[in-house]
């Protein structure tokens, strides 16, 4: 527990605040919200990847009973003449116009009552193309003939994207570049080199709770009710789309049926903002599964990486060369391009490090932030190149690692100094679960086995701001008013906690007031495990500025600082009656300097590290290249946890959702078709896939500048899966596989390549 | 086309006209006003909303409204209230065996069908009787944590 923390409310392994209501189905989702007049919204999509629309033949949509309206792109612009929307570029029409982009990309929507009348009228539109000929590999989208945006058209929120400005005949949203000590004499005076390149594919959050949001129209108003991690930007964004004030517009969340960086910025909030104006009445647009697949997906990636070794096995240059799949629209991908190069030469004390970092259009899907923001992509391939160049040396892998390990008080590639990451920990934790040293069972007859582990960071997205407002009533209890989203986190539970150990109550007694922008502050999105970090800076100072306030209270009163007069009493006697509120404002936003354009360069590129690492113990089966996860471990940093137990879940759930996009998840594409849309060909990981063994543990850590010594963990466990199944794999049978998902048809035929 | 559907939800006999082709889970969700079931895909993959007819795991996205009558419907609802909590609802509550809760009723309602018939699963009866019920935040490791304290009795 962290020194500053008194009261017992941290490090507190209380259950969720709304456990009750969850497990007894009584918990709110906007899944459940039905509103008086209330019509649904069915989405009629585009069929090919690439095209110039000729026509959309909506008559027998509209001509079917029961049908309200159906909308193309024209009524839109009734209501909002400009379109077009995105957090990073504002390059995505509510409704597609003139062209589409992407399989499944939006082209009309159908208004009624009964959802299936809308579905059933969205299956008579007819749209007719002029087919173009489409791109979707990231690589050759670099040079590819086909543009898939005729100019480029950065948001202006984002001060580094504006040199993009109408920038023309390019797939490249955005291109990073960081450049640190002298590459070119490092290689040339190099005992080794080694070169490698690691794919990974397109797959999808997959929520089980599928996107949903409704619109209200009011007097002059909107209100938007949406399964959400992003409120107050949804506001923002629709009220520039609309051109009016914020303060007309009022978004609304829930409980989120899951969200892993689907539902963040918008994605369907500014369609049925649109539709209700059309329609002066409430409009409901709920996805299903298959159409999540269409709206936003994880980026696929091509990363080239090279290293000059010394004699020593001492890494003194890296090279990086990463190519980001973003699809049709940029979505928040240009950040992802950005801050995961940051760290894309890996936890280790290079000094050469040449990284170069695209992100790229493409005629796919568009694709986002998905736990870990870009980092498990670059581990992957930066983890399982550690262990290739570890055995070709032939250094234990581990000893590979220790020797060249990045350490506090060292400069990371940006030049940033490292602090508080426990890197070396986390792998000699690893080490340690795993029993390294020890003698391991390789197996016998057809079935080996193996074992391997990896470790990755990641620099926390900045800088972004949080404001939390508390407020202490007349009887004395406590609203906790933030726009922190709870999708499963546990992020109420976390905050109510920090809240109380300020106020020394107990953490049950906080009601946490849900995202509404009329009445909770603004946070910048539940995303890339910021929340605990940057909100909980926000509440605490919310709690003590509370507190302050009560202490001014009593001295207005006359009572001693020191008393336990209970605050009702206060307020008795300051009102003569039970009335009044204490109101305590917070607000956080972390220091932050933007790398230079030129060289990357920073001396502080993030609030704070995360580090996780994972073991795996595989059993590989030579004859039918399936592999068993037998055992999974995973070790992250995560500072000193509000709640151990609920971290102990994220960790988990993160491992075993990176397990399913290391060994069986991938979106499959055919003659620009996508093919398996539903959880029946898209498997996600059930009881079936789990590991035998999974164990989860946080090191002993503080984050000296978190609160309560607490840092983010959404995303940790992901980081190192994939690359520690991959090298166990090659420990086992002696094949190495560079594309993910290790099917068992790819160990298949690596093995049957190498003639075992 | 309409039908008269009678049948015992949650424990109680109910009688609506209901059309022909109506889905249970719209059934129980529109109809009668039970949101705690939930649908997650589009049809018979996730396990979001599993109820019992008649002790029976089943699929409500997949079973007609109209097939339930003279049946016994279980839903999330008829387990336990927040204030009375069943055993099981317990233990997922206090193991953390819900995350965003979304697929819970579902996984509480296929882990009661599993300790009707059988009190004391092991672990492998658990994760075979589960393996329907798609899981996207937990990774499971809590979920089959709090069906063996269910069954364990505590
Ligand atoms: S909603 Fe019924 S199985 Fe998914
Ligand atoms: S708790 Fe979110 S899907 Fe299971």
């Amino acid at each position: 527990m962290s020194a500053t923390a008194k009261a017992g409310q941290i490090g507190r392994s209380l259950p969720r605040l709304e456990g009750r209501a969850k497990v007894t189905g009584r918990a709110e989702y906007i899944h459940n919200l039905r509103l008086p007049g209330m019509v649904h919204g069915k989405i009629f999509r585009s069929a090919v990847a690439h095209g110039r629309i000729r026509r959309v033949d909506t008559a027998a949509a509209k001509a079917l009973s029961g049908v309200f309206a159906v909308v193309t792109s024209d009524d839109i612009r009734k209501v909002i003449s400009n379109p077009y929307y995105g957090p990073a570029f504002h390059d995505q029409p509510i409704l597609a116009i003139d062209k589409v982009r992407h399989v499944g990309e939006p082209v009309a929507v159908v208004l009624a009552e009964d959802p299936h009348v809308a579905e059933e009228a969205m299956r008579l539109i007819i749209a007719e193309y002029d087919e173009l000929p489409a791109v979707t590999d990231e690589v050759e989208a670099m040079t590819s003939t086909v543009i898939v945006h005729d100019a480029l058209k950065p948001a202006g929120i984002f001060p580094d994207l504006k040199h993009l400005e109408g920038r023309k005949g390019t797939n490249v949203a955005l291109d990073f570049h960081l450049r640190r000590g002298d590459v070119k004499q490092a290689f040339a005076e190099a005992t080794h080199v080694f070169e490698h390149t690691f794919r990974t594919q397109p797959v999808m959050h997959t929520p089980l709770e599928p996107m949903v949001s409704a619109a209200e129209p009011g007097d002059g108003t909107l209100t938007i009710h949406t399964a959400s991690q992003s409120p107050s930007f949804v506001r923002m964004e629709v009220a520039r789309l609309l051109g009016w004030p914020e303060n007309r517009v009022r978004v609304k969340t829930a409980f989120l049926g899951g969200g892993f960086g689907a539902k963040l910025y918008i994605k369907l909030e500014a369609l049925v903002a649109a539709l209700a104006l059309l329609a002066r009445r409430p409009v409901k647009i709920s996805l299903a599964m298959d159409e999540q697949f269409f709206t936003i997906t994880k980026h696929p990636s091509t990363f080239r990486i090279k290293s000059a070794v010394d004699k020593d096995g001492r890494v003194t240059a890296r090279e990086c060369e990463v190519w980001w799949n973003g699809g049709a629209y940029a979505d928040v991908g240009p950040r992802v391009t950005q801050k995961s190069g940051f760290t894309a030469a890996g936890p280790y004390d290079i000094d050469n490090v040449a990284i170069d970092s695209y992100a790229l259009y493409t005629n796919r899907p568009p694709a986002g932030a998905l736990r870990g923001f870009g980092i498990p992509q670059l581990v992957w391939a930066y983890e399982s190149h550690t262990d290739m160049i570890a055995r070709a040396l032939g250094i234990d892998p581990v000893e590979f690692r220790r020797r060249n390990i990045l350490r506090d008080g060292r400069p990371q590639a940006t030049g940033t100094v490292m602090k508080d990451a426990a890197i070396d920990k986390v792998l000699d934790r690893l080490v340690q679960r795993l029993g390294w040293s020890r003698p391991f069972d390789r197996g016998q007859g057809s079935v080996k086995r193996g074992r391997g582990l990896a470790v990755g960071f990641k620099a926390s997205i900045a800088p972004t701001t949080s404001v939390a407002i508390l407020n202490l009533y007349a009887d004395g209890s406590c609203g906790l008013y933030c726009s922190t989203v709870d999708m499963g986190q546990g992020s109420d539970t976390a905050m109510a906690q920090i809240a109380a150990e300020v106020l020394d109550i107990p953490a049950e007694t906080v009601r946490v007031v849900h995202p509404d922008t009329d009445v909770t502050p603004y946070d910048m999105a539940t995303l890339g495990s910021r929340s605990t970090y940057h909100m909980g800076h926000a509440v605490k100072r919310a709690a003590e500025d509370a507190r302050v306030k009560i202490d001014a209270l009593k001295a207005d009163l006359g009572v001693p600082p020191g008393s336990n007069v209970p605050l009702a009493e206060l307020f008795r006697r300051k009102y003569g009656m039970q009335a009044g509120n204490i109101v305590g404002v917070g607000s956080f936003v972390p220091s932050y300097a933007s790398p230079d354009h030129d060289t990357g360069l920073t001396p502080n590129a993030t609030p704070f590290w995360m580090v996780g690492g994972t073991g795996a113990e595989v059993e590989v089966d030579t004859e039918t290249g399936h592999v068993r996860v037998a055992r999974l471990i995973n070790v992250a940093d995560l500072g000193t946890p509000i709640n151990p137990r609920i971290v102990e879940t994220q960790l988990s759930g993160g491992a075993i959702m990176q397990l399913g996009f290391t060994m069986q998840e991938r979106m499959e594409f055919a003659d620009g078709q996508l093919l398996n849309p539903n959880l029946a060909d898209y498997k996600i990981p059930g009881m079936r896939d789990l590991p035998a063994r999974i164990e989860s543990e946080a090191v002993d850590a503080v984050e000296r500048g978190g609160p309560f010594g607490a840092k983010g963990v959404g995303e940790t466990a992901t980081f190192g899966v994939s690359p520690a199944i991959a090298n166990a794999i090659d420990a086992a049978v002696g094949v190495r596989l560079t594309e993910l998902p290790l099917t068992p048809e790819a160990v298949y035929r690596a093995l049957r390549k190498a003639g075992r | 086309m309409s039908t008269i559907l009678s049948l015992t939800l949650n424990g109680r006999p109910r009688t609506d006209l209901v059309a022909s082709n109506l889905l249970l889970v719209d059934y129980l969700r529109d109809v009668a006003g039970l949101a705690g079931t939930k649908q997650g895909c589009d049809g018979g993959e996730c396990g979001c909303c599993t109820v019992l007819i008649d002790d029976e795991p089943q699929h409500a996205c997949l079973t007609l409204a109209a097939r339930c009558g003279g049946r016994r419907v279980e839903t999330i609802e008829g387990i336990g209230t927040p204030g009375r909590l069943s055993q099981l609802q317990r233990a997922f509550h206090e193991k953390l065996g819900a995350q965003c809760g979304f697929c819970t009723p579902g996984m509480i309602m296929a882990a009661e069908a599993l300790l009707r018939r059988n009190r004391h699963p092991d672990e492998a009866a658990i994760r075979a009787a589960l393996s329907g019920n798609l899981c996207r935040c937990t990774g499971y490791v809590k979920i089959i944590e709090a069906v063996r304290t269910a069954a364990e009795g505590g």
